[in-house]
Parts: structure tokens; C-alpha cells; sequence
């Protein structure tokens, strides 16, 4: 699954975009943590709901939580909102 | 006053304890980053080192006193989960602990609880090498055994059948968060801790944290319906004499307390600063040797509370008598028309001879005494809000 990075975590990952694997969103960030460590838990708390600030899109549509399944071919999108000086 | 006749535990305090004669690092965190000043032997020119981390919330910046190589930074961005940086060559090079403080995943997780972030970090017993204590908000007490890079709750303390009543369920409203502070080391026995909560009050244990319990008597909780209540107090930094560890002092919301045990009573010695100054504030010190000198950073806790300097005229306010009488310590610092606030982590001391005084403040500037307050100079102005200095001893 192709997985695009915003900027405040490419210091983990080193680029913008990257190759993961998982046939759900939870076992998308498994594997991200799993090559970039650490990277994880700057997204999703120690009770696995997504931080307030980070959204996940899966082609261009808000994922609907961390059970929702992916195929290969999906494009995922990670983001995060600024606010705040 | 003879400080040693009311416990016979206590050592004697000794002025000849070690005076540290090599170079300081002034470790700062800020709101936007970690700046690192290094000074020479004479800590009179300083040499920036950073930023590290710019653009990071960074709490607290501490050096392990036993390898003093080894710093752990307490931090995270205004959007990304909270994490710790580890630097085992004074920030040369950094790596971010492996599993930094969270609390256990729960099976109901709408009701699980959530770091939000670290805010205090405490090095362990000296015999205790590579531990660590990490306080957080919401206020829980997190522990480390390797060096800082992996951590454990500290379950004595966050699974307490009281944690909900003493820290009102981790939300009592503090704006930046409730928080758990100044952890303190028994130097004679590491089972024996102290910790501070805001809007909790001062919790002691003696089984290295498997159980706790209040130590409040005597402290004002003005702001309570009972004015003096078993837990509730609001302490803003608490500091546990290093030489002479039953010599207790807090700045309280209400006031700057000493306690000597065993009598486990609080005694406001904040009463004896001038009343036209009072006796609020953040952070208070104390002196390395001597353990009836301390330092405090008065601000105006009037009315809707500026947390300012007392009429724009910032001051550092020294004892030197275990709080009998205090001194105004003003000289270089701004005349009129500063309205400064250092906030409970931006104050620091070395252990020179004689001792140094550093704070910072939030609207960014970094002063330092060489003369245990009697002269301030100012070494860096333009930083962002500052949240913590510490003091860094090197290798002469």
C-alpha cells in the first residue's frame, strides 16, 4: 500500500511517500512501526484511537477507524492538522 | 538556628560538601525547542548549542548526574503523540526511547487514559544506576531501568484506589494540564519518594512507590471549601534538601513552605516575605551545601492572579535562615516595566562555590548569578517561552 507521509513525520521516514503492507489500517501502522519506530505512537495513543489532530484518508475518503480493511492497490493518505501559534 | 536537633537521621548540613569547579551546561526547554548554553570554567561567557528540536514542545531537558554524559529530553509537537529523546554524548546525537511513558491499553479504551505528555523527569538513586522517574500529565508516575529508553507505570501510584480523588480523575482543570512534578529521591534510601500534583497536593512513599500516602498538614488550600484538607493543595514545586533529605520546602500556590521531619507538618516561612511582594510563585530552590538557604521567584497572585513580577519589578528573593527573613535580589535585573514569569522548572542552581542562580522566563530571556543571586546578568533574550532550565555539571 502506497502511504503518504506529512511533514511532521518524514524525520522517521525520510521521505514523503512509502510502500507499507496490511490488509487493514491497524496492520498498516503495525508495519509502519515496525520500518520507521516509533513513528506509531506520535499518531495513535496507547488506547488506539487516532490523536486529535491526524486524519487518515484511504483514496481521498476519511477512514472510518483502524479495522477498515485495504487492498494493495489503495492509496493512503496521512495527515495533520495545524493550529495554534 | 541549630537545624540538626529536631531529627536525629538527618546529617548535619556541611558547607565543605563538594563544590563543582568544572564548566555548566544550562539545559533549556522551551516551547519551540532545546537550547543548550555551555559556559566555561568561570561561567561567565556562555556558547549556544541548538536549537535541537525546533518547533518541539520540550518540557523538561535533563542530565543523568551519574554518567553525566547521558540527557533525556521530555517532549512532543503541538499535534504528535508525546515521546522522549535520549542523547548519551551531550546532544551530539540523539535517539527517541523505544516506548516512551503511556499507560496500559484497557479493553473498554473510551475510558482508557492517555498521556498527554511528560512532564518531569527525575534521575534515579545514585545506586540505582540507569533508573529513572518521569512524571506526566494527567498525573501519573512513570519509571525507567535502562537509561531512560523504555518505561513502565508506576502502578502504586496510578492504579491507586484514590488516584481519582486525589487528582480528580487526571482533569482538575490546571489550563496546561494537571501534572505530576518535582519527584524526589530519598538520597539515603531509594524507596523512599516524594512527589508533587497540581491541584493534589505532596504524596510520600517509603516502598519505592508501591503505595502512597498525603503529606499536606499545615498547607493552605484557599481555594478549597476546608482551607487546610488532607490532599487538594496545589504544590508548584517541591524540593527535598540533597544533604540533608528530611529538609523539605515547596512553593505552593498559597504560599513557601518548610517542613523538617518527622512532624510532617507544613509551615508557611512564606509569612516573613514582605507583604507587598507575598509570597507566590513557581519554582523555588535550594542552596547545595547549606540546607536553610533558598531561592524563590515571587509573582502577583492578586485578584485574577498576572502571575507577574509583583509591579513589573522582578526580583529573586533569598533566605538564608530556613525562611526567618528573605532579601530582595534584583541587582541587573530590569528596573521597572518587566513582567516577567518563571515558570516551576525555570529555575536552577549549580553546585559551585559560590553557587550559581540561573532562571528563565517565558518571555524568553535566560539570566544567571555567579554570586548565589547577589547580581544578575542576562545571557540569552529572543528565546521562545522557556518551560525548564537545569543545571548540566561537567568534568572539571
Amino acid at each position: 500500500v502506497n502511504v503518504a507521509i506529512p511533514s511532521p513525520l518524514r524525520s522517521y521516514t525520510g521521505c514523503a511517500e512509502v510502500e507499507a503492507s496490511g490488509a487493514t489500517i491497524a496492520e498498516l501502522l503495525d508495519d509502519l512501526e515496525r520500518l520507521y519506530p516509533g513513528i506509531r505512537f506520535r499518531m495513535i495513543d496507547e488506547q488506539d484511537r487516532i490523536r486529535t489532530h491526524m486524519r487518515i484518508f484511504v483514496n481521498r475518503e476519511r477512514a472510518n477507524g483502524l479495522n477498515q480493511t485495504l487492498r494493495p492497490e489503495d492509496d493512503v493518505q496521512i495527515l495533520q492538522a495545524l493550529s495554534g501559534g | 538556628m541549630d537545624t540538626t536537633s529536631s531529627n536525629p537521621v538527618r546529617p548535619a548540613p556541611s558547607r565543605s560538601a563538594p563544590s563543582h569547579t568544572g564548566p555548566v551546561v544550562l539545559l533549556v526547554g522551551t516551547r519551540k525547542g532545546v537550547f543548550l548554553f555551555h559556559s566555561d570554567a568561570s561561567r561567565g561567557r556562555w556558547t549556544l548549542d541548538g536549537p535541537h528540536f525546533l518547533g518541539h514542545l520540550s518540557y523538561h531537558v535533563v542530565l543523568d548526574p551519574r554518567d553525566r554524559r547521558t540527557l533525556l529530553v521530555a517532549s512532543k509537537t503541538g499535534h504528535l503523540g508525546p515521546t522522549l529523546f535520549r542523547s548519551t554524548d551531550l546532544g551530539k546525537n540523539w535517539q527517541e526511547a523505544k516506548s516512551p511513558p503511556a499507560f496500559p491499553k484497557v479493553d473498554d479504551s473510551e475510558s482508557g487514559r492517555v498521556v498527554d505528555h511528560t512532564f518531569w523527569l527525575a534521575p534515579g538513586h545514585a545506586e540505582e544506576r540507569d533508573v529513572w522517574y518521569a512524571g506526566t500529565s494527567p498525573p501519573a508516575l512513570f519509571r525507567s531501568e535502562d537509561g531512560g529508553d523504555s518505561w513502565a507505570p508506576v502502578s502504586g501510584f496510578n492504579d491507586h484506589p484514590k488516584w481519582g480523588t486525589w487528582t480528580e480523575n487526571g482533569a482538575d482543570g490546571t489550563p496546561d494540564g494537571s501534572i505530576l512534578h518535582s519527584i524526589n529521591i530519598d538520597p539515603r534510601d531509594p524507596q523512599h519518594l516524594y512527589v508533587g500534583c497540581s491541584g493534589g497536593g505532596v504524596f510520600e512513599s517509603r516502598d519505592g512507590g508501591a503505595d502512597w500516602q498525603p503529606l499536606n498538614r499545615g498547607c493552605l488550600a484557599d481555594f478549597s471549601p476546608d482551607k487546610y484538607p488532607e490532599f487538594g493543595q496545589d504544590p508548584h514545586c517541591l524540593r527535598a534538601h540533597p544533604l540533608a533529605p528530611d529538609v523539605l520546602w515547596q512553593q505552593n500556590h498559597c504560599g513557601i513552605y518548610r517542613m523538617e521531619r518527622p512532624t510532617g507538618e507544613w509551615a508557611r516561612v512564606g509569612d516573613n516575605m514582605p507583604h507587598d511582594v507575598g509570597d507566590i510563585g513557581f519554582p523555588i530552590e535550594l542552596h547545595p551545601r547549606d540546607p536553610d538557604t533558598a531561592w524563590v521567584f515571587p509573582m502577583d497572585g492578586q485578584e485574577v492572579w498576572p502571575r507577574t513580577s509583583p509591579d513589573g519589578r522582578p526580583a529573586v528573593f533569598r533566605t538564608r535562615d530556613a525562611g526567618a527573613s528573605w532579601q530582595r535580589c534584583d541587582a541587573g535585573l530590569p528596573r521597572e516595566h518587566a513582567w516577567l514569569t518563571v515558570l516551576r522548572q525555570s529555575m536552577a542552581v549549580d553546585t559551585a562555590d559560590p553557587v550559581g542562580v540561573y532562571f528563565g522566563t517565558t518571555t524568553g530571556s535566560l539570566w544567571a548569578s555567579r554570586d548565589e543571586g547577589d547580581s544578575f546578568e542576562r545571557i540569552a533574550e529572543g528565546l521562545p517561552h522557556v518551560f525548564s532550565v537545569e543545571v548540566a555539571e561537567l568534568s572539571p
